[in-house]
């Protein structure tokens, strides 16, 4: 596994030298794998979204480096510019930034910008529809005549059409029905199953970064708090209890039943991974 | 016994008009409905299933298409009356930013009572003890914009609470928050309800915010798919799935586990009676 995007000692202080001088990121040093999935959490103000912002150049570290593919991408204008196209950012309600006249001009929006002719935007915009499981016939439509649900998808499109490398994705369902976000979860990861991108996907929600994620990073307060796998991060439930987190609801039960002296192994968070542990327990003592 | 209920609806019918030609889009579909004075009610649904609607009704924001609302025994549809209830009755909504209309804190939580024509001094009491209720009495010469979201719905609440109304609607109102904000502003309602006997109706996606209410209404498609306790509503694994809606964590252990064959309740919401269940089936299996 190589590293597509590294952090060294990347810091960021808002407002420096003034009274509302505020850190925040501190010291984060950071890598991530090419093709793998990374979930992000920490509570409001711990510095997720900073340091996405920073991921794609939108901000500029106020000291520590950012390599992307092991090349610093403050090295020139023309780099920067490249890494906007293969480093998707979708922000918080993205649905609030659609503003063409119809789904298409919008999904063709980002593609257009990148200079590709009339025919591979025209692809692009279909497949990133695909993507997000909208039938064609919405292209002719206004963005704003679509369901919360719809729109949203509409503005992942547009960030899909450039093909990042890296799609980065700061709280895609917050404020959606279970329905909605469920599909939209789908279609993320469908598009990282298919692609075999790099996704960050940055939410509140510890299920749903539990269950899809291969790497966990937990932001507190500016820095990268822990790091790892699900199951070693939903091992340490006080650790992310001290941080303002909860840990999975499925891991909630499994430590209580260990504090009632059933044996459930740390790290639980799913309903299925549960289920087996128990049955197993239960087949042991009744064969016994 | 109408002293004891504080909203009730008969037939309620609305539709939204479409384009000419088209038939109107039919949103809430007869309707029949009393809510408890003094009770915690959550209404769950997914989108389109009529929920906001249905609670734009309450305080006469909606007006029935056919069908009646009475609050407190008044007719929505009195134009009259429409002070009345909108006194009686306030309302949350789930952007904390588009509801605040002062600049600083305390000036915010006086803007209705203020309209109201109060005299200053009461206006003072109403907006200390609305502060005090959500726990923003510290930032009350802050400006809003300076605090977290759940603060700015706490803050939203307050505004409603100076009103002193006899129940609060909350339309989402932990949509946009973080867990942190989520959990201040469910506490804050519940000691709304439970220390001054408001009425709450909270409208939401969590399941999580609806296992300690009174009284659980699941919408879909206009209509009301099911109406109990938690523990009533939770335990119907399908009922839920149909309903766009996904059980608690808690129940869907308890219910595959019931599917392995154990002779196992579903009856444990919270992760702790989850796992008192379990507990005690082992212990019982031994």
């Amino acid at each position: 596994m190589e590293p597509i995007l590294q952090l060294e000692h990347l810091n960021h202080v808002y407002s420096p030298g003034t009274p509302f001088e505020h850190r925040a990121l501190i010291d984060i040093d950071l890598s991530i794998e090419k093709g793998s999935f990374v979930g992000m959490i920490g509570h409001t103000g711990s510095g997720k979204t900073t340091l996405i912002q920073h991921l794609n150049g939108l901000l500029k570290p106020t000291s520590g480096r950012i390599l992307y593919n092991g090349e610093d991408i403050w090295i020139s204008k023309q780099r920067i510019h490249q890494l906007r196209f293969q480093v998707g950012l979708v922000f918080q309600y993205p649905e609030y930034q659609l503003f063409e006249e119809t789904v298409y001009r919008d999904i063709a929006f980002g593609p257009k910008n990148m200079g590709l002719d009339k025919d591979e935007v025209d692809r692009r915009v279909r497949d990133a529809l695909r993507f997000v499981e909208l039938p064609e016939r919405i292209l002719d439509h206004s963005p704003f005549e679509l369901s919360g649900g719809q729109k949203r998808r509409v503005a992942i499109a547009g960030v899909i059409a450039m093909e990042p490398e890296v799609l980065i994705l700061d709280e895609p369902i917050a404020g959606l029905d279970p329905e909605s976000r469920e599909a939209i979860l789908r279609n993320i990861q469908d598009y990282h199953a298919t692609r075999n991108n790099t996704v960050i996907l940055v939410t509140h929600n510890m299920d749903v970064a539990a269950r899809m994620s291969d790497q966990l990073l937990v932001m507190s307060h500016g820095s990268l708090y822990l790091s790892g796998t699900p199951e070693e991060i939903f091992s340490q439930t006080e650790a992310l209890e001290q941080t303002g987190l909860t840990v999975p609801e499925v891991t909630q039960i499994c430590d209580h039943l260990r504090r009632r002296g059933v044996p459930m192994p740390r790290g639980l968070y799913t309903v299925e991974a549960a289920r087996d542990a128990l049955l197993a327990m239960r087949g042991g003592s009744s064969h016994a | 016994m109408e002293h004891d209920t504080i909203i009730r609806t008969e037939q309620l019918c609305f539709s939204y008009l479409q384009e000419e030609g088209k038939l109107p889009y039919q949103v809430l579909d007869h309707i029949d409905l009393q809510i408890e004075r003094g009770s915690f009610v959550v209404v769950l649904g997914r989108n389109g299933s009529g929920k906001s609607t249905l609670a734009k009704h309450f305080n006469a924001i909606n007006l029935p298409v056919s069908g009646k609302v009475w609050v407190s025994g008044m007719d929505t549809a009195d134009e009259a009356l429409l002070l009345a209830i909108r006194r009686q009755v306030g309302m949350v909504f789930q952007n904390p930013d588009n509801q605040l209309v002062a600049n600083v804190v305390e000036e915010d939580v006086a803007f209705a009572p203020e309209n109201l024509g109060i005299p200053p001094e009461e206006i003072r009491e109403r907006v200390d003890s609305a502060l005090a209720t959500v726990g923003l009495s510290e930032f009350r010469t802050h400006a809003p914009y300076l605090l977290s979201g759940g603060q700015k719905q706490r803050l939203a609440i307050a505004g409603v609470l100076a009103m002193q109304p006899d129940c609060i609607v909350l339309d989402e109102p932990t949509a946009m928050l973080d867990p942190i904000g989520r959990r201040e502003v469910l506490e804050t309602v519940h000691s709304i309800n439970r220390q001054r006997g408001v009425t709450v109706v909270l409208i939401t996606h969590h399941m999580d915010e609806a296992l300690d209410a009174d009284r659980v209404i699941v919408m879909g498609q206009g209509t009301i798919l099911a109406d109990g306790t938690p523990s009533e509503i939770f335990l119907q694994v399908e009922l839920l799935r149909e309903a766009g809606l996904d059980a608690p964590e808690t129940v869907k252990l308890l219910y595959a586990l019931r599917k392995a064959g154990w002779d196992i309740s579903l009856d444990g919401l919270f992760a702790e009676d989850c796992a008192d269940r379990i507990a005690a089936y082992l212990q019982k299996a031994e």
